[in-house]
C-alpha cells in the first residue's frame, strides 16, 4: 500500500528583545543560574506582569510577514500545569484569540512551490532549566530562561516529507532573522520545533492518529526524526498495530523516537483569561506602522543586488546566507558608494578569515565605516591590494584604525614623484645592459626595469606613476 | 496629656500632634506597642508585632521631622498592615501553615507609600487564610476574636485589621477586599473602610487571592482618616498593569461640602429577606438622617444582586485556584518531607499546607475551568458578571451612589457558621457584586442592635468617585456619633 | 449535580491535593451543596451577553523595552526550602 505522511509543526521563537516578557530582567543566553531572575520572573508570592511593549510588535511583524491577519482585539490566557521549570505553576499564553491567525508562507522544494498554511501564532513566556544532578539523583531548577518572550508559531498539517519542513523552517528563520525579531540559534534553543506527524493511506482524506515529537535541536535531525517516525508508524499499521497518540523523544545518539513517559493521564490546562494583564488593541494605525517599519525581505536583497547594483546572482546569495553579512554590506557600500568591491572583500577575505577564525558569519563585529575607508583608499591606488587584505585582517581581528596602521606599517603608496624620478635616474644608471636591450626593441627589458625601480622603492610606488616616468626617460634618452 | 487618650484619637488627630511636638512618634509607637501586648492576647488581631523595627523607624521618623522635612499629615503614626501585603524581611503569611515563615524580598506598592509618607508600621494583622473567609476564623493561627463580643468572630478576612483598629491597639490599618474583607469586618467591629476602585491602587505586593477583584483599601475611626490613607496608598504604579489611575484622589471638597441634592438610591429588594430587621432598621434610619442632611432618595430594584454570590465564586475561586498553585514546595513557604516524588512534593506541601477552606476553593476553581464544565461554569460566571456591571451602571444612571446593608446580620458567634461554607458565602451579598463590577464602596458604622453590636452601612458609588462616597460619609459622621461608640465602649474596659 | 468520587479525585489531582476518606466525604458534600447553588445561573438569559474577564475596558498598558538589573540571587533563593550550587533543588524529574 501507497502511504502518505501528513505533519504539522509547531515552531517556538526566543524574541530578540533585551528585556524579558513580563519583567525587566535581561534575556541574555547564559549567566550563572537564577542571576537573571527577579520576583516577578521567579514568581514571589504578590507580584505581577507588565508585558513588554516590543514583544507585541515583534509579533505583529511576524504575523505581516507571514501573511496572517492581526487579531485586533487579542489577550492573553493562563494555562495551568504544575512543574518545577514553571514557578507560577501557569505559563502565561493565548489561546482563545491569539495575536495573528490564518496566514501562509509560500515555500519551493526542487523546483515546486508550495505554501504552507500558518494556523496561529500567539506570544507566550519561556520555562525555566531543570539540571540533573547525577550526584544526588536530584534535580535543580534555573530560572534565568523563565520570561524570555517566545512566539509560537502554529503550522497548518501541510507538509507531507521532511524536505517541505526544512524548506519552512530555512524560509521562516531567514524570515525572523531579516525582520530582526530573533537570532534563530537552534543550537541555543532560540528556535525549537514539535513535529506532529501522522500517515494515512494514499487518497485517504481523514488524517490518522498523530504523535508529537518535542524539542528536536536541529534542522539535520529533525528531517531524520521525520524519516524514521514515519517508517515507524507505517510498519506499526503494517503489522496490524494501532498508532498511539503520544510524545516521543528522538534520541539523537541512537537514531531513533522513544514514547516519553505520559506525565499525566489528561491534560486539562484550565485555560482562562489572564486577569494580571489587560487585552491587547491593535489599531490600523499601529498595523500601517508596521507595515511602513518592515525591513526588506533577504529575497527582496538578492533581487535589488543583483539589479541594481550589478552583482552576480551567486555573490548575492553569499551575501544574504547571513544577514549580519547583508547589513555590513549596505553599510559599507552606502559610504564608499562600491558595492562590488565590498562584496569581493566579503565574499573573498571575510569568508576566508571567517571560515580560519571558526566563528560565524552572525557573530562578526566590522565597523563598515572602518571598512568603506579600506576600500576607498585601495579604490583611489594609496594602498595596494595586498595591503587591502592586510589592513582588512586586521580590521576583522583588531578593530584597527586603517589609516594609523597603514602608517604605522608603511603601507602607504609614495606620492612623492620627485623620489621615483631619482630612483628611476639611478636604476637606469646601473643597469645600461637593460636600457640598451628596451631600445632594441626589447619590451621584456622594461619590464625588467620596473621591477627594479618598484624593489627599490619596496613596493609603495604607483605602478602606473613608475611606468609613465620610466616611459618619458627611456623616450628622451 | 494623659497617653491613654491617644487610643481614642483618629490617625490625623494623632498625626497633628506629633507635628505641633506635643508628642512624639516614638512615645506614641511605644505607647501602642505597649498596649498591643497587654491586650492583644485577648483578640489575637496581630499575627506579628514589630516592636525594634517600630521603634527605630519612629525615631527614624522623628528625627526628620525634627529637622524641618515636610511630610504627610501621617507622618509618625503607627499602623497595622494585613499580612498579606508583602513587608520587605518581615514575615508575610497570609496567616497559613504555607507561608508560616516566608519573608519577602521587597516590599509591595502601597508599603513603600506609607514609608515614603513616614508610616510606622506596628505589626502584621490576622486574617482568613488567604483572605479566603469572612470570619477570620480560617486563620492558621487561630481566629481573632470581636471586641465588643469576644464570643463573636470580627468579620473577615482583614478581621485583625479592624479588630485591631476597634479596639485602639492601631490608629489605623490597611486591609484588603476582595469580596467584602474590608467592608464586612468593618461593619462588625464598628469602624470605618474604603474599598477602592479597582485600578485605584496597586495590587503590586498583595498576595493575590483573585486578581480581578482583589484592593488594598484602608480602615480607620472614621472616613476622614481612610481618605487620607487612601491618598498616600493610590495613583498609578506602573509594576501593576491594572493600576490604570493616573489621577490622584482629590478629597478636598468631600470635607467642606454639603450633601444637599446627592441623590442616593435604595435598592429595595436589598432590604427584603434574608436581612436581618435590626440591620435593616439601622440601614434606612441612616437613608432617613442623610434626607435630613440635603440628599434624596430615590427607591429602585436590582433584581441581578441574587446572581452575584454564585457568580463571585466561579470567578473567586477560578482565578484563587491558579493563583495558589505557585505555593508548591519549591521556591518558598511550606514543604513536606513525606513522600519521595516530585509529585509527592506537590501534593504533600500543598495537602499540610493548606487549611480547608482553601483546598475547597482550590478544588472549586478547579472544577469550574476544567475541560467539560468551563462553559457552564467559569464562562456563565463572567456573563453574570457583566450583567451586574449593567445593571449598576444604569443605577448610577439615576443616582450618585447606592446605600445598603454591609452585611445581612451583625458579628456572629464563633464556629456558628464554620462547618457550613455556602452560609458563610451567603453572608457576602451585599459586597461581592461591588468587586465583580470593580467599584467603589465605602463601610461606616450605623448604629448597634440589641446585643450591642455593631451594624454598618455600605455607600456604593461609580468607578472612581470616592471623593463623592467620602463626602457623604464625612457628612454622615458629622451628624452622628456611632463611629466614636467602639472607643467608648472599649475605654469602659471591655478589654 | 452531586460530585462523585470519580470527580473529586480528578479536581484532587489537578489541584494536586491529597484528601483524607474524611475530608472527601465532606468536600463531596460541601462542594456539591455550592455547586447547586451556583446552578442558580441557569435562570439568567445569557445568550448574547460577553463575558467579562476584567472589571474594566482598558487595555494596552505596555511597558518599554528596557532591561533592569536582576535582584541578588541570595534573595531570589532566601525562602527555598531545598537549594544548591545556586538552584532550587527538587526530586529528580523524570522523562
Amino acid at each position: 500500500m501507497a502511504w502518505e505522511t501528513v505533519i504539522g509543526l509547531e515552531v517556538h521563537v526566543e524574541l530578540a528583545t533585551k528585556s524579558k516578557i513580563f519583567c525587566s530582567c535581561t534575556t541574555e543566553f547564559g549567566g550563572e543560574p537564577n542571576t537573571h531572575v527577579c520576583p516577578v520572573c521567579s514568581g514571589l508570592p504578590g507580584v505581577l506582569p507588565t508585558l513588554n511593549e516590543s514583544v507585541v510588535e515583534f509579533a505583529v511583524k511576524t504575523g505581516l510577514a507571514t501573511n496572517c491577519e492581526i487579531t485586533r482585539f487579542n489577550k492573553f490566557d493562563r494555562k495551568n500545569y504544575f512543574y518545577p521549570d514553571l514557578p507560577k505553576a501557569y505559563q502565561v499564553s493565548q489561546l482563545y484569540l491569539p495575536i495573528c491567525r490564518n496566514g501562509h508562507v509560500d515555500i519551493e522544494v526542487n523546483g515546486t512551490k508550495k505554501s504552507i498554511g500558518i494556523h496561529e501564532i500567539h506570544m507566550e513566556e519561556d520555562a525555566g532549566k531543570l539540571v540533573h544532578d547525577p550526584w544526588e539523583d536530584s534535580t535543580l531548577v534555573d530560572y534565568n530562561r523563565c520570561g524570555v518572550p517566545l512566539l509560537e508559531i502554529v503550522s497548518e498539517p501541510d507538509f507531507r516529507n521532511a524536505d517541505e519542513v526544512i524548506a519552512y523552517l530555512e524560509k521562516l528563520r531567514e524570515t525572523l532573522i531579516y525582520l530582526g525579531v530573533s537570532d534563530c540559534k537552534m543550537q541555543e534553543g532560540s528556535m525549537r520545533a514539535d513535529v506532529n506527524l501522522s500517515v494515512r493511506p494514499v487518497g485517504q482524506t481523514e488524517f490518522g492518529t498523530r504523535t508529537e515529537m518535542k524539542n528536536i535541536n536541529s534542522f539535520k535531525a529533525i528531517s531524520r526524526a521525520i524519516v524514521y517516525e514515519a517508517k515507524r508508524q507505517i510498519e506499526q499499521i503494517e503489522m496490524g498495530k494501532k498508532v498511539l497518540q503520544e510524545t516521543r523523544r528522538w534520541d539523537e545518539n541512537k537514531d531513533a523516537t522513544y514514547a516519553m513517559r505520559s506525565k499525566e493521564n489528561a491534560q486539562d490546562y484550565r485555560y482562562f483569561p489572564e486577569p494580571d494583564l489587560l487585552p491587547i488593541e491593535i489599531s490600523e494605525e499601529w498595523i500601517e506602522r508596521a507595515k511602513a517599519e518592515m525591513p526588506e525581505t533577504a529575497a527582496q536583497k538578492r533581487e535589488r543586488y543583483v539589479k541594481e547594483l550589478g552583482l552576480t546572482e551567486y555573490d548575492a546569495r553569499v551575501l544574504t546566507a547571513e544577514r549580519a553579512l547583508a547589513l555590513l554590506f549596505e553599510s559599507a557600500s552606502d559610504i564608499c558608494k562600491e558595492p562590488k568591491e565590498v562584496c569581493n572583500l566579503i565574499t573573498g577575505e571575510l569568508m576566508r578569515l571567517i571560515s580560519e577564525s571558526g566563528t560565524s558569519a552572525d557573530r562578526i563585529d566590522i565597523d563598515p565605516e572602518k571598512m568603506a575607508r579600506i576600500i576607498t583608499l585601495t579604490v583611489k591606488g594609496r594602498i595596494n591590494r595586498n595591503a587591502e587584505k592586510e589592513v582588512f585582517e586586521a580590521l576583522f581581528r583588531e578593530n584597527i584604525e586603517p589609516e594609523q596602521y597603514i602608517k604605522e606599517k608603511g603601507l602607504m603608496m609614495l606620492e612623492d614623484d620627485d623620489l621615483v624620478n631619482d630612483t628611476v635616474d639611478r636604476v637606469l644608471s646601473e643597469n645600461p645592459k637593460s636600457v640598451e636591450d628596451f631600445k632594441n626593441g626589447k619590451e621584456k627589458a622594461f619590464g625588467f626595469l620596473v621591477g627594479q625601480t618598484m624593489r627599490a622603492l619596496k613596493g609603495k610606488a604607483n605602478p602606473q606613476t613608475v611606468n609613465k616616468i620610466l616611459r618619458e626617460k627611456l623616450g628622451s634618452m | 496629656m494623659n497617653l491613654m487618650e491617644i487610643f481614642g484619637m483618629t490617625a490625623l488627630e494623632i498625626g497633628k500632634m506629633i507635628k505641633e511636638r506635643k508628642i512624639s512618634s516614638p512615645e506614641v509607637t511605644r505607647a501602642y506597642i505597649e498596649q498591643i501586648e497587654k491586650k492583644d492576647p485577648q483578640l489575637n488581631s496581630f499575627v506579628s508585632v514589630c516592636v525594634d523595627e517600630a521603634v527605630k523607624k519612629a525615631e527614624e521618623v522623628q528625627s526628620r521631622l525634627d529637622s524641618g522635612e515636610e511630610l504627610s499629615a501621617l507622618a509618625g503614626v503607627p499602623a497595622a498592615i494585613k499580612d498579606n501585603i508583602c513587608t520587605k524581611d518581615i514575615n508575610t503569611t497570609c496567616s497559613s501553615k504555607m507561608l508560616e515563615s516566608f519573608k519577602p524580598p521587597y516590599n509591595a506598592c502601597v508599603m513603600e507609600r506609607l514609608e515614603a509618607a513616614g508610616a510606622v508600621i506596628l505589626g502584621k494583622t490576622n486574617m482568613d487564610e488567604f483572605a479566603m473567609g469572612g470570619s477570620t476564623e480560617t486563620s492558621y493561627f487561630g481566629p481573632t476574636k470581636n471586641p465588643f463580643d469576644r464570643e463573636r468572630v470580627p468579620g473577615g478576612s482583614s478581621g485583625g485589621s479592624a479588630a485591631a483598629v476597634a479596639a485602639g491597639l492601631a490608629p489605623y490599618a490597611l486591609g484588603s477586599d476582595t469580596g467584602g474583607s474590608i467592608r464586612q469586618p468593618c461593619s462588625f467591629c464598628g469602624v470605618s473602610g474604603i474599598k477602592p476602585t479597582y485600578g485605584g491602587v496597586s495590587r503590586y505586593g498583595l498576595v493575590a487571592f483573585a486578581s480581578s477583584l482583589d484592593q488594598i483599601g484602608p480602615i480607620g475611626k472614621d472616613i476622614k482618616d481612610c481618605a487620607e490613607v487612601l491618598s498616600v496608598i493610590s495613583g498609578h504604579d506602573g509594576r501593576d498593569s491594572t493600576s490604570v489611575r493616573n489621577a490622584e484622589y482629590d478629597f478636598s471638597d468631600s470635607f467642606n461640602e454639603g450633601i444637599k441634592g446627592l441623590k442616593i438610591g435604595i435598592p429595595t429588594n436589598y432590604y427584603g429577606e434574608g436581612l436581618d430587621p435590626e440591620v435593616r432598621e439601622a440601614v434606612l434610619a441612616a437613608a432617613e438622617t442623610l434626607k435630613t442632611l440635603g440628599a434624596e432618595l430615590y427607591e429602585f430594584e436590582m433584581p441581578i444582586i441574587e446572581y452575584a454570590v454564585p457568580a463571585y465564586y466561579i470567578v473567586a475561586c477560578a482565578e484563587a485556584g491558579s493563583n495558589l498553585s505557585r505555593y508548591d514546595g519549591i521556591k518558598y513557604g511550606y514543604r513536606s518531607d513525606k513522600g519521595e516524588s516530585l509529585y509527592d512534593v506537590f501534593c504533600n506541601s500543598r495537602s499540610e499546607g493548606f487549611g480547608m477552606e482553601v483546598k475547597r476553593r482550590i478544588m472549586l476553581g478547579s472544577f469550574v475551568l476544567s475541560s467539560g464544565y468551563y462553559d457552564a461554569y467559569y464562562k456563565k460566571g463572567l456573563q453574570t458578571r457583566r450583567l451586574i456591571k449593567d445593571s449598576f451602571n444604569s443605577a448610577f444612571e439615576k443616582c450618585d451612589m447606592i446605600l445598603s446593608p454591609v452585611a445581612p446580620t451583625t458579628a456572629f458567634r464563633l464556629g456558628e457558621n464554620v462547618s457550613d461554607p455556602l452560609k458563610m458565602y451567603l453572608g457576602d451579598i451585599y459586597t461581592v457584586s461591588v468587586n465583580l463590577a470593580g467599584i467603589p464602596a465605602v463601610s461606616v458604622p450605623c448604629g448597634f442592635d440589641g446585643k450591642g453590636l455593631p451594624i454598618g452601612m455600605q455607600l456604593i458609588g461609580q468607578t472612581f468617585s470616592e471623593a463623592k462616597l467620602v463626602k457623604a460619609a464625612f457628612n454622615y459622621q458629622m451628624n452622628t456619633d456611632h463611629h466614636k461608640r467602639a472607643y467608648e465602649i472599649m475605654k469602659g474596659g471591655v478589654l | 449535580m452531586t460530585i462523585d468520587n470519580k470527580l473529586i479525585e480528578y479536581l484532587e489531582e489537578l489541584s494536586r491535593l491529597r484528601l483524607t476518606e474524611e475530608e472527601k466525604e465532606k468536600a463531596k458534600a460541601d462542594l456539591s451543596s455550592i455547586i447547586n447553588y451556583v446552578d442558580k445561573l441557569n435562570e439568567l438569559d445569557t445568550e448574547n451577553t460577553e463575558a467579562m474577564s476584567h472589571p474594566f475596558d482598558y487595555t494596552n498598558n505596555f511597558r518599554k523595552d528596557e532591561a533592569g538589573s536582576s535582584f541578588d540571587r541570595e534573595l531570589i533563593l532566601m525562602n527555598a526550602p531545598q537549594k544548591k550550587n545556586g538552584c532550587f533543588r527538587v526530586p529528580k524529574t523524570v522523562e
